[in-house]
């Protein structure tokens, strides 16, 4: 075993152990509200593990830093997961968390930017990510800097045409500092993706607008490491296909359509808990 | 193209001084870039983007996502103008408006060319008569419509240092000057650009020399009109207009759009509570017939001969 090797398998080790415990927030914080989109969310979470623990170049003292990697996340119901990953990764109290979807709260259902400290857009109608890290990709570009821009975008949502108007402008622009990440699980809200209007053939539609596919398990860390930040000097955008299972981590919650925006009850909880680890 | 009557002498196209001042402002303001939907010869934007080339970032014929990229260039540190015919830019890109500039708190600047009846023969698909209507209903986005060239640049002047979004409603439509050269514009504030007691006229962007005709018509027959000149329509203020209908009791608004929740209801919902007094509310009364602009502006009786003919109803009316 090389010194890399060793060192890539603990940095992988680090975010999975990271990772359930970003599980074991989401599931709480959920659980508290009584509200959330808990199937989502932990399909996205090693994703967003990943990006906020390894691959973003950020500072949670200075969310505002205006050279910071940017973040957006394109399927804005999950908005649990990503202040999960936020609280963790230090730019807010963890103990914020309880308020989430609470009267006042700054933790809406939806993320706001001028409430959340982490939070680049507030996302939530679906098909809005793409564009708006399109734009500020072409801002780092125009800025002559070298921040690097991540969507992450649910499976479903690539139904919504703005997508395309954004991956059509990004392949034009060989936009190389842009990543979108696919949360592929399947499933959206009431069915199968493929039965309720069809996505594949999915990493050609991306390379046929101009993009460089990667399609990696989306819950394996290394794949991720390895995906997720675009290469150097890179003349095109990236497109990384996670392929995910959605409620991943606990066992009755996976790959159910139901557990979209189902809350579990007391004794699930317990269960949920127990199966990603506390 | 619309056949928007020929540039008489002393009548304006405004989209020629929003290009000017973009530019002037861009040549000391390194933030500002403009956006744009395949829309740099209608939005007049060939100089600026002969000046700075990479500062116009045109996405093609795609309207949600030019707003998106101007959310991502805003959050990048820069003040995109976003310029586009105001049809399309407000009713494809209204989701986008709303969420990703209006509600993230993004300084924007959205231009909506070419509004109205700009766009003639065109029909009511290319008519943009409901941009007020919604855009209106939006928190926290400022809309402004300026009725002459220095109005015009008096707007962008002020959009570009907002530290907010905002929605400028740029006509195509030939206009005389208004604002008198000896007075400061105050871009949030309502203007009254001639004294009356017996009625008052507000209008708004086109419509004010319009209403300013009809005024002197008025005043052939005895009746002195005040007229107010709204450059800004949200937030509205208040006050000329509450002493407006105090002092004079009778109100009548004009806009080139349509008279279901722009510049007459506005002034509805603030005079209904605050100093209620009878109304006519001047506007586009539904999907126009086909014709040219200036026909069209006299079909919905948007000229002096329809605002006054309104005034002289309001003063048959006992308060």
């Amino acid at each position: 075993v090389t010194a890399a090797a060793q060192a890539g398998a603990e940095r992988s080790a680090r975010l999975r152990e990271t990772a359930a415990r970003a599980r074991t927030l989401i599931l709480r914080t959920i659980g508290r509200a009584g509200l959330g989109h808990v199937g989502g969310d932990l399909s996205v979470a090693d994703i967003l593990t990943t990006l906020f623990f390894d691959t973003l170049r950020l500072d949670p003292a200075d969310p505002a830093w205006p050279l910071r990697d940017r973040l957006i996340l394109s399927k804005g119901h999950c908005a649990a997961a990503l202040y999960s990953v936020l609280a963790l990764r230090g730019f807010f109290p963890e103990a914020m968390l309880d308020g989430f979807m609470a009267p006042l709260s700054p933790l809406n259902g939806h993320p706001n930017r001028r409430k959340v400290p982490g939070v680049e857009a507030n996302t939530g109608p679906l098909g809005h990510g793409l564009p708006i890290g399109v734009g500020c990709a072409v801002a780092a570009r125009l800025a002559g800097a070298d921040w690097r821009t991540f969507v992450v975008l649910g499976d479903g949502e690539l139904q919504e045409g703005s997508n395309w108007e954004a991956a059509m402008a990004a392949g034009h622009r060989g936009l190389g500092n842009l990543v979108a990440v696919v949360d592929r699980n399947r499933l959206q809200q009431g069915a199968p993706t493929e039965t309720t209007n069809r996505l594949e053939p999915l990493a050609a539609k991306w390379r046929a607008f101009g993009w460089e596919v990667h399609e990696v398990d989306g819950h394996d860390h290394a794949a991720l490491l390895e995906a997720l930040p675009p290469g150097p000097g890179a003349t095109q955008p990236r497109c990384v296909i996670a392929r995910t299972v959605k409620g991943k981590g606990v066992s009755f919650m996976e790959n159910r359509v139901e557990w979209h925006h189902k809350v579990p009850s007391p004794q699930q909880l317990e269960q949920a808990l127990a199966e990603v680890g506390r | 193209m619309s056949a928007a009557a020929p540039e008489a002498a002393g009548m304006f196209d405004c989209r020629k001084a929003f290009a000017e001042e973009l530019s002037t402002l861009a040549r000391t303001d390194d933030r500002i870039v403009a956006v744009c939907n395949d829309s740099v010869g209608s939005s007049n934007l060939a100089a600026f983007a002969a000046e700075f080339p990479e500062r116009l970032v045109n996405v093609g014929i795609a309207e949600q996502n030019m707003v998106g990229v101007a959310a991502g260039l805003a959050n990048g540190g820069f003040v995109p103008f976003v310029c586009a015919a105001s049809p399309f830019l407000t009713g494809r890109a209204l989701e986008q408006i709303k969420a990703d500039i209006a509600y993230s708190g993004h300084h924007a600047v959205l231009c909506g060319m070419s509004p109205g009846l700009a766009y003639g023969e065109l029909g009511p698909t290319h008519h943009s008569i409901e941009d007020l209507a919604w855009l209106r209903a939006i928190a926290e986005l400022t809309v402004m419509v300026p009725a002459d060239p220095r109005q015009t640049r008096a707007a962008v002047h002020w959009a570009a240092q907002a530290g907010a979004p905002s929605f400028l409603r740029i006509g195509r439509f030939p206009v005389p000057a208004v604002t008198p050269e000896d007075v400061p514009i105050e871009v949030d504030r309502v203007m009254e650009l001639r004294p009356g007691r017996d009625v008052a006229l507000v209008a708004t962007g086109t419509m004010v020399s319009r209403a300013l005709d009809a005024a002197a018509r008025l005043a052939a027959e005895g009746v002195e009109a005040r007229v107010l000149n709204v450059l800004t329509l949200q937030p509205l203020d208040a006050e000329p207009l509450l002493r407006a209908a105090a002092e004079t009791g009778r109100v009548v608004t004009a806009e080139e759009g349509t008279v279901r929740g722009g510049l007459g209801s506005a002034v509805a919902e603030l005079l209904s509570q605050a100093r209620p007094v009878p109304m006519r509310i001047l506007g586009v009364a539904g999907f126009a017939p086909t014709g040219s602009t200036a026909f069209l502006l006299d079909h919905f009786g948007l000229n002096a001969d329809g605002i006054a003919a309104a005034a002289r109803e309001l003063l048959e009316v006992r308060p």
